[in-house]
């Protein structure tokens, strides 16, 4: 059968390069960088290095990465971390209502159980934020601003930089050396670019998992002179901000995987972006009462998110699965709580749309033939989906 | 422009929907019955054909279920039972499995039909994972709507049977259906019934009450503990 993976969004595949360079600290060079003989020095050496190339793709400082298990814990790093410690400055957070969880969770954590105020920008219907959205909610009381890179869901790319330029102006007019800005880059990073003195940027989280490297794995860059109140407490590692023995192999592959995409990116841009295309095409021209969520312009080479009216996702992706097609929902039917995915919601989409979303995000395995294997696939099974279903959504409410 | 989104809670990780406890394990039969639906109606349906008919949910929710029966009217027996499902896989594999077992060998009579439980769809379908018991109580509940439809039709009003539901708790105005609908989508204790409802948070006299309904539904949804 047939094997396609298209969900790359929730997690790439390890890069062969990549193991190939972890595999030594996975066997003999095992010694913890913290020890103070030849076996922990082996290790230290290691660990700069893959520090110091991160922070050269990054063009930032080696002591300006913190290491840490994934985007999940740098997104709450970040969040938590600077509130908690820099509340004496101001108690208002601005983010938007389409962000990845793991950064609002910890914003709703904040609102309600640590007093501070969060402002939720709400994303136009193609699923971007203006610049000037952010100009009129800023307020002294404001310390963070957390806005991703690029949606993991609909893919759209942000104006990080304008963004970053207009934080930067009313930090300075006003005298609010406090205010920062972060941003989770976890979906950008493998495509976009990742030069954070162009980006303008305090905080970036990015993570191993997305970009062909091993799982567990993230970083967050933090501007010397930031001050993060830790999550975990213990020894000295990573400044002491996020102590534990570090994962050498695990960050060893994450610097090798950053140096590959980084380097391969434009060609590999050149090469997904007429593949996310043909499908998008594919999809709207043969598969009728389908709308594509996001918008077309700004939007990660590697993302289609379609939303099959008058289905119900989950239906559809075990269908896709059946013909050995790997595909993501937004709807989150398994949940206890029925709610599908937030982002179509907060593109202003009903629920019968947010229902019906489905996210085939390509990757380095992605050929033309399985672009068209899937268009060949496609249709007769939202067609069988549809015969079941007693629903019929009105036009006006997803076009 | 600002806008504050209500908190959005429950909705944890990425896009994937996988059940986080079991994967989606569905059981050889479920698949059989999602990848092949039985007894599902085609076409548009033609209503005079029937007379019985129900409906539940809305696509909003995230499950719409509606059902056409024809009943003898003599026997008061299920000769045809057709649906249409708008919902997940349990969705469809539950209402196809409930349009099998209360056609099958004859038909049940509607008296048969409405003792039919959701744990018996579920069980014919050799389980499904527990996040989607929710899923086989809807087609459970659209059969009963259609039951009462056709004793509305031919006028026996004595044997409309509306589940109607009562407040326990006067003060957070949670009711009965509500504990019910809590239970089913996986909170087995008080506190987590309360996380879910607030019942009883400015009104602790009700607890006891509640505490009974927790074990009632888990009993009749889950088996004794």
């Amino acid at each position: 059968m047939l094997d396609i993976y298209l969900d790359h969004a929730a997690t790439t595949p390890l890069d062969p390069r990549v193991l190939e360079v972890m595999l030594p600290y996975l066997e003999d060079k095992y010694g913890n960088p913290s020890s103070f003989h030849s076996r922990g020095k082996v290790a230290t050496d290691a660990l700069r290095e893959a520090r110091s190339s991160m922070a050269n793709l990054l063009h930032v400082r080696p002591d300006e990465i913190l290491f840490t298990s994934g985007g999940t814990e740098s997104d709450n790093l970040a969040i938590l971390g600077y509130a908690r410690m820099n509340k004496q400055f101001g108690m208002h957070i601005i983010t938007t209502s389409f962000e990845h969880h793991a950064v609002l969770e910890a914003c709703i954590r904040l609102e309600k159980k640590e007093g501070f105020r969060v402002t939720y920008l709400k994303p136009s219907k193609e699923g971007m934020i203006d610049p000037k959205q952010i100009e009129e909610v800023l307020t002294e009381d404001t310390i963070l601003v957390s806005v991703m890179y690029a949606n993991n869901e609909v893919g759209t790319i942000q104006p990080i930089v304008e963004i970053g330029n207009i934080i930067q102006k009313y930090r300075e007019e006003k005298k609010l050396p406090h205010l920062m800005f972060h941003t989770d880059a976890c979906q950008a990073a493998a495509y976009l670019d990742m030069n954070v003195e162009k980006l303008h940027v305090d905080m970036l989280t990015m993570n191993g998992p997305k970009i062909y490297g091993p799982k567990g794995t993230g970083l967050l860059y933090v501007k010397r002179g930031i001050k993060l109140e830790p999550l975990m407490f213990g020894g000295a590692q990573e400044r002491g901000i996020r102590p534990g023995t570090e994962d050498v192999a695990g960050i060893i592959g994450f610097a090798k995987a950053f140096e590959l995409v980084q380097a391969e990116r434009v060609e590999e841009t050149a090469r997904l972006m007429p593949l996310r295309d043909k499908l998008i095409n594919g999809i709207l021209s043969i598969v009728p009462r389908t709308r594509i969520n996001g918008d077309r312009v700004n939007r990660l080479p590697n993302n289609v998110n379609a939303s099959f009216i008058d289905i119900e996702g989950e239906a559809l992706l075990l269908y896709l699965d059946a013909a050995g097609i790997y595909a993501s929902t937004g709807s989150a039917c398994t949940s206890a709580s029925l709610d599908p995915s937030h982002v179509i919601l907060a593109l202003g989409f009903p629920y019968e749309v947010a229902h019906g979303s489905m996210r085939f995000s390509l990757g380095h395995s992605t050929t033309e033939e399985d672009i068209d294997y899937v268009l060949k696939t496609l249709p007769p099974l939202v067609q069988t989906l549809r015969s079941i279903s007693p629903v019929s959504v009105d036009e006006k409410y997803w076009q | 422009m600002t806008h504050k989104q209500e908190p959005i809670a429950g909705t944890k990780g990425d896009v994937a929907s996988h059940d986080q406890t079991k994967s989606w394990f569905y059981t050889d039969i479920v698949k059989e019955h999602f990848f092949h639906p039985k007894n599902f109606m085609e076409n548009d349906a033609d209503e005079t054909h029937y007379n019985a008919i129900g409906k539940v949910g809305s696509p909003a929710c995230g499950d719409e279920l509606r059902v056409w029966m024809k009943v003898n009217p003599e026997t008061e027996k299920i000769e045809e039972f057709k649906w249409k499902t708008f919902g997940c896989g349990s969705a469809i594999a539950s209402t196809s499995m409930a349009s099998v077992i209360v056609t099958e060998n004859d038909g049940m009579t509607l008296n048969e039909a409405r003792k039919l439980k959701p744990q018996d769809i579920m069980e014919r379908l050799g389980g499904l994972p527990q996040r989607k018991f929710h899923c086989s109580v809807l087609c459970d509940k659209a059969l009963r709507d259609a039951i009462n439809d056709f004793y509305r039709r031919v006028e026996k009003f004595d044997k409309i049977v509306v589940e109607s539901s009562r407040i326990i708790d006067p003060v957070s105005k949670v009711t009965d259906h509500d504990i019910e609908e809590a239970v089913l989508e996986g909170a087995h204790t008080l506190e987590l019934v309360q996380q879910k409802t607030k019942v009883g948070i400015g009104n602790p006299n009700c607890l006891p009450a509640v505490e009974e309904l927790i074990r009632f539904y888990k009993e009749k949804y889950f088996g004794a503990a």
